[in-house]
């Protein structure tokens, strides 16, 4: 997948895993959880839909991986 | 001894036929059936009861998300009996109030929905949602009302079958009774149409009403009914002591006067007449007034065989001989909203304290004789003049029992 399109794999997630939030106004270089209101419950069910979805696995020490949008392109783009 | 006063000072409620006290009342009135067709997961269409609510009337869609459907209606009726109270819960210190609800079951939707999902994807246990556990914990529904409106006080669910609805109320009262909390949301929630097994297994009992027409599948009493129309539902009041409400000027619904709970003892499924006329007679004793004054009884009247003629026998042998004493039922219009049943039937006829009437119960046609009585209103609204205390019966599996007598106010 390019970069734009792994974007819009997490865009598409965190669109369901936080179905009230806008995800159109994200700042792809701040932290996701300061400009959305996620918790851990959210980031395990982002990481449960990498998994289901695209066979992503995601181990636990790599989760400040997906702190930001652009953190987790670079981290997933080699992956998928 | 005298007993602390409980009162009734608001109720929300969610049925198949109706989402407010005022829909459910005029459709029970003018027998506006609640059952549709239902594709049953693996079973193909069957009857059953859905409920229309708005979920996110109350609930984010993130937190409607993460929780469960019995959740959901909870909080959808929890904050309709608040917005009903006319209480300023601002103003209420949350560590004394109290949720406490009734369940039938909790945990099948759940738990069957990961297990399909486990097969879509070739048994992969890593796959399985880590909401699993929140989602299927007994207390869940008390829970997610808790969670949605900031109630730090006590909550749980009271597992007791399809006495759930009347157990969730008798518990409200009696935490009040004991002074553990100020305020409660008591009554009882269910998920269960959402299952398959639950369906799967009335079938298997030769318990599980067919009909082509679906409004016509749920007929308690009637010599042609073949079973149960399995629904979901809510009913939750708010609980007072009468001081409370009085200071506030609270509207009162009716007044917990009496209630009883007991157990058969004798079987997995079937009834025990001996033990509901008990159960009745300890209900009376309780609120100290005689059979005569009882004007409504809300027969529990699933639509199975044996369950009809069981508690029609217990109710003819406790008021037969009561000229004013009335008898209805709910189930032909919504189905068994299970764990809701009791709540919601009771909330149905709390309006008769003001019109005067009787609801008929739906889909009576001719009568099993087995199950006739005197006083039965099967047809059209009978009005009385007066109605002053209704007597409401859920009975479940395992032989539990229960009867809740409400006085008006």
């Amino acid at each position: 997948m390019t970069a734009e399109e792994v974007k819009q794999v997490v865009l598409d997630i965190i669109s369901d895993v936080a179905p009230d939030e806008e995800v159109s106004d994200i700042n792809s270089a701040e932290s996701l959880r300061d400009q959305l209101d996620l918790d851990s419950m959210d980031f395990l069910d982002i990481v449960m839909e990498l998994r289901k979805r695209h066979s992503v696995e995601v181990p636990s020490e790599d989760y400040p991986r997906l702190a930001t949008l652009d953190s987790c392109v670079e981290y997933l783009t080699p992956k998928m | 001894m005298s007993r602390t006063r409980i009162v009734i000072t608001g109720i929300g409620l969610t049925a198949p036929n109706g989402n407010n006290l005022q829909e459910f009342r005029n459709s029970l009135l003018e027998k506006k059936s609640g059952i549709k067709m239902k594709d049953v997961r693996y079973m193909g269409e069957y009857p059953a009861g859905l409920c229309e609510f708005d979920e996110t009337k109350y609930q984010k869609k993130k937190a409607r998300r993460r929780g469960t459907r019995a959740g959901s209606i909870a909080i959808y009726c929890a904050n309709e009996a608040l917005v009903d109270s006319k209480i300023d819960f601002e103003a209420v210190d949350k560590s004394r109030v109290g949720v406490f609800l009734g369940i039938t079951e909790h945990g099948n939707v759940e738990t069957e929905e990961e297990i399909y999902q486990l097969h879509q994807n070739d048994l992969n246990v890593d796959l399985w949602s880590h909401h699993h556990n929140p989602r299927t914990v007994s207390n869940s529904p008390a829970g997610e009302v808790n969670l949605n409106l900031k109630i730090t006080g006590p909550h749980f669910t009271i597992g007791s079958a399809c006495a759930g609805g009347n157990m969730g109320l008798i518990h409200g009262a009696q935490q009040l009774m004991l002074g553990e909390v100020d305020f409660a949301f008591a009554g009882g929630v269910s998920e269960s149409a959402q299952t398959f097994g639950i369906f799967a297994a009335f079938k298997a009992q030769g318990a599980l009403a067919v009909n082509e027409d679906p409004t016509k599948a749920s007929r308690p009493m009637d010599r042609d009914r073949n079973g149960i129309v399995i629904s979901e539902g809510g009913c939750i009041y708010t609980l007072e002591r009468l001081e409370d409400a009085q200071k506030r000027g609270a509207k009162i619904y009716g007044e917990i006067v009496g209630y009883a709970y007991n157990t058969d003892a004798t079987d997995f499924v079937l009834p025990n007449t001996e033990r509901q006329v008990e159960c009745m007679e300890m209900a009376l004793k309780k609120a100290q007034i005689s059979k005569e004054s009882v004007n409504i009884v809300n027969m529990h009247a699933t639509g199975t065989k044996a369950g009809d003629i069981n508690e029609a026998l217990a109710v003819r042998t406790m008021f037969d001989d009561c000229e004013n004493t009335y008898v209805n039922f709910t189930k032909g219009h919504i189905g068994h909203a299970m764990g809701a049943a009791g709540a919601l039937e009771l909330a149905g006829n709390l309006p008769s304290f003001n019109d005067h009437l009787v609801h008929p119960g739906m889909n009576l046609e001719n009568m099993d004789p087995e199950c006739a009585m005197k006083n039965l209103v099967g047809d059209k609204p009978v009005e009385l003049e007066k109605v002053d205390t209704i007597l409401n019966n859920s009975f479940g599996m395992l032989g539990i029992n229960s009867s809740v007598i409400i006085k008006k106010y």
